[in-house]
C-alpha cells in the first residue's frame, strides 16, 4: 500500500532522515520505534505532505506522492494523527471532526463517518459542542483520531498517540489502536512505548539518528536482546 | 426640561447604535482578513472609497438602478480585495510583519492618489434625500436605519457562512493552527483568496451603505479607516465578536459625545476611552493573553 524508497528529508540545511526505505501492506499495522530526535515525526510529516522530502520515492497504492500537492495527499487515503494531537482548541469537537472531512473525497461520506466516530467514541458524541481545547488529554487524542477517520482513510499515520497520557489512558489508547485495526484500517504508528506497541503491530522498524537500522516481526523484536536492552530497559 | 434631555440622550444612543452597524461590518471584514492571513490591511477604508465611487458613478451619473449599482460595487471591491491579496500580500507573506504594514500603508496612498487623478478632489454625492423618520419626538434618518439593517443582515450571512460551511470552518480554523491545515486537505492559498474576497465584499457593502449618507471624495477613507482599526484593536485584533461589541461601544460614545458638543468631540471621547482601555486590557476586550 505505502512504499518509500531512498527518502531523504529534513529542515532547511539540516537533514533528519537518511535513505529511508520502508513499506506497509494493506491491512498491516507497522510501528516505527526509536529514541527522541531519531526522525520519527519527520518521517510521518514527509508521508502526509507536511514536510517536503529532499529526494526519494514515495508511493501510495502505486501513485507517486510527489505528483500531488500536499493538501491532496489526504485524498489518496492517508490520514495523519499528528504529534501532540494538534486539535483546533478554540473550536468544538464537532467542528474539529467536520474539518477532518474537508477533502472533497470525504464529504459525501461525512455523515456515515461521523456516526462511526461517535460509535467508536461515545464520549465524543457527549462532548460534541465542547471546545476541543478544554478536554482531557485522552479525550483530545480520541478527537484527533476521530478527525483523521473523518477523511475516510485507508492508511492511518499515528504519531505517538500515547504521549503525555496517564497510564490508564495509555492502555485505552492501545486497545483503541487494536480496535482500529479490526475495523480494517492499515496503520503506521510511531511510539516510544515500545513494549506495548509491539503487542499491537505486526512488524516494526527501528529508526536511529535518521536511519533505519533494523526491522522485523513484532514477536522476534520482542524477543531480541538488543531491542530489549535499548528500548525496554530490560 | 429633564424629560427633553432624556429623549435627546435616548436619540443619541439609538443613533449611535445605528451608526455602529456599518462600523461593525467594516471591523468584521478587517478582523476576518487579519484572523486568516495575519495581515492588517491599512488600506481597507480606501477600498470602501472605491466602492462609494462605483455606486456614485453607476447610480448617480449613469442612472443605473441603485440595487444593480450596489451589487456592482460589492463585486468590484471584492475583486479589488482579491487583487490586494494576490498582488501585494501574497508575495511578501513569509517576510517580516513590518513589510506587510508598509505595503498596505503604501497602497493606501497609492489608492488615494489614483482616486484623486481619476475623480479629482471634489466632494460628490448621490443627491438622494431619504426621508427622516420621526418616532415619539426622536428623529432618525432612513439612510441610517437602512444601513443598520443591511449591515446586520450582512453580518448574519457571514456568520452563517463561517459556521455552516466547510470553507467557513477552515477559515475559523486556519488562525488556530496554520501548519496542520494541509492534513485536513485544505489548500491555504484558496482560503486566503476566499477570505480576501469576502473582506473586499464587506468593504463594498459598507461602501453602498455609507454613500447613502456621506459625500465621497478621495480622502473619505480617513473618516472610517482609523476608527475601524481602533474598533478591531479594542475588541481584540482578529476577534470578530469582540469587534462587534467594540463597534457599538465606540459608536455610542461618539454619538453621546456629539450630543454635548460637536461630533468631533465624540471622536475625542472615543479615542480617549480607547487609550484608557488599552492600559486596562491591552489585549482588547475579548482578546487572549
Ligand atoms: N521544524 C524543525 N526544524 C528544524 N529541525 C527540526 C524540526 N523538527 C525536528 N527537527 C530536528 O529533526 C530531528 C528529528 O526530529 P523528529 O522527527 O521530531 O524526531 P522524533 O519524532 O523521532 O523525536 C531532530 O534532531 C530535531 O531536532
Ligand atoms: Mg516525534
Amino acid at each position: 500500500m505505502l512504499d518509500l524508497k531512498g527518502v531523504n528529508a529534513g529542515y532547511g540545511s539540516f537533514q533528519a532522515l537518511f535513505d529511508i526505505s520502508l513499506n506497509v501492506k494493506a491491512g498491516e499495522a507497522v510501528a516505527v520505534i526509536g529514541p527522541n530526535g531519531a526522525g520519527k515525526t519527520t518521517l510521518m510529516r514527509v508521508i502526509s505532505g507536511m514536510t517536503e522530502p529532499f529526494s526519494g520515492e514515495m508511493e501510495m497504492e502505486g501513485k507517486s506522492l510527489s505528483s500531488f500537492p500536499p493538501h491532496q495527499i489526504v485524498e489518496l487515503g492517508i490520514a495523519h494523527v499528528p504529534e501532540n494531537r494538534r486539535l483546533f482548541p478554540g473550536m468544538s469537537v464537532e467542528d474539529n471532526l467536520k474539518l477532518g472531512a474537508f477533502a472533497k473525497t470525504a464529504r459525501s461520506d461525512s455523515a456515515k463517518n461521523l456516526e462511526f466516530v461517535y460509535e467508536l467514541f461515545p464520549r465524543m458524541k457527549e462532548r460534541r459542542s465542547q471546545l476541543a481545547g478544554t478536554m482531557s488529554g485522552g479525550e483530545q487524542q480520541m478527537c484527533a483520531i476521530g478527525r483523521a477517520i473523518m477523511s475516510g482513510p485507508k492508511l492511518l499515520l499515528m504519531d505517538e498517540p500515547s504521549a503525555g497520557l496517564a497510564p490508564v489512558v495509555v492502555q485505552q489508547v492501545f486497545s483503541l489502536v487494536r480496535r482500529i485495526r479490526e475495523e480494517g484500517y492499515t496503520v503506521l504508528i510511531v511510539e516510544q512505548n515500545v513494549q506495548q506497541v509491539l503487542q499491537v503491530v505486526d512488524r516494526a522498524y527501528l529508526l536511529e539518528a535518521g536511519q533505519l537500522i533494523d526491522s522485523g516481526k513484532s514477536k522476534d523484536l520482542l524477543e531480541s536482546d538488543s531491542v530489549r536492552k535499548a528500548y525496554m530497559g530490560l | 426640561m429633564d424629560e427633553i434631555f432624556d429623549i435627546f440622550l435616548l436619540e443619541a444612543i439609538i443613533n449611535g447604535i445605528l451608526f455602529g452597524g456599518v462600523l461593525a461590518l467594516l471591523s468584521l471584514g478587517l478582523n476576518l482578513i487579519f484572523g486568516v492571513v495575519d495581515v492588517v490591511w491599512i488600506c481597507y477604508a480606501e477600498l470602501v472609497m472605491f466602492g462609494m465611487y462605483t455606486v456614485y458613478w453607476l447610480a448617480g451619473v449613469y442612472d443605473i438602478n441603485i440595487f444593480i449599482a450596489a451589487l456592482g460595487a460589492i463585486a468590484l471591491v471584492s475583486v479589488l480585495g482579491w487583487l490586494v491579496h494576490v498582488l501585494i500580500i501574497s508575495p511578501i507573506l513569509g517576510t517580516a510583519p513590518i513589510n506587510q504594514l508598509l505595503a498596505t500603508g503604501g497602497l493606501l496612498f497609492f489608492l488615494q492618489s489614483v482616486a484623486t487623478l481619476m475623480f479629482s478632489i471634489e466632494f460628490r454625492n448621490l443627491g438622494l434625500r431619504l426621508p427622516i423618520l420621526e418616532f415619539s419626538e426622536m428623529y432618525f434618518s432612513y439612510a441610517r436605519l437602512l444601513a443598520f439593517g443591511v449591515a446586520l443582515v450582512g453580518m448574519v450571512v457571514v456568520y452563517l457562512f463561517l459556521t455552516r460551511t466547510y470553507i467557513g470552518a477552515a477559515i475559523r480554523a486556519i488562525s488556530q493552527d496554520r501548519e496542520i491545515m494541509v492534513l485536513m486537505g485544505v489548500n491555504a492559498k484558496k482560503i486566503y483568496w476566499v477570505t480576501a474576497s469576502i473582506g473586499g465584499g464587506l468593504a463594498g457593502l459598507a461602501a453602498c451603505l455609507l454613500v447613502l449618507q456621506y459625500d465621497v471624495h478621495p480622502f473619505v477613507g480617513i473618516s472610517f479607516g482609523p476608527i475601524t482599526f481602533i474598533i478591531c484593536v479594542l475588541g481584540g485584533l482578529g476577534n470578530m465578536i469582540g469587534g462587534f461589541i467594540a463597534a457599538f461601544i465606540l459608536s455610542i460614545i461618539i454619538s453621546i459625545g456629539g450630543l454635548y458638543s460637536e461630533i468631533e468631540w465624540g471622536y475625542v471621547f472615543a479615542f480617549a476611552f480607547f487609550i484608557v482601555m488599552m492600559f486596562i486590557r491591552p489585549q482588547g476586550l475579548l482578546g487572549k493573553k
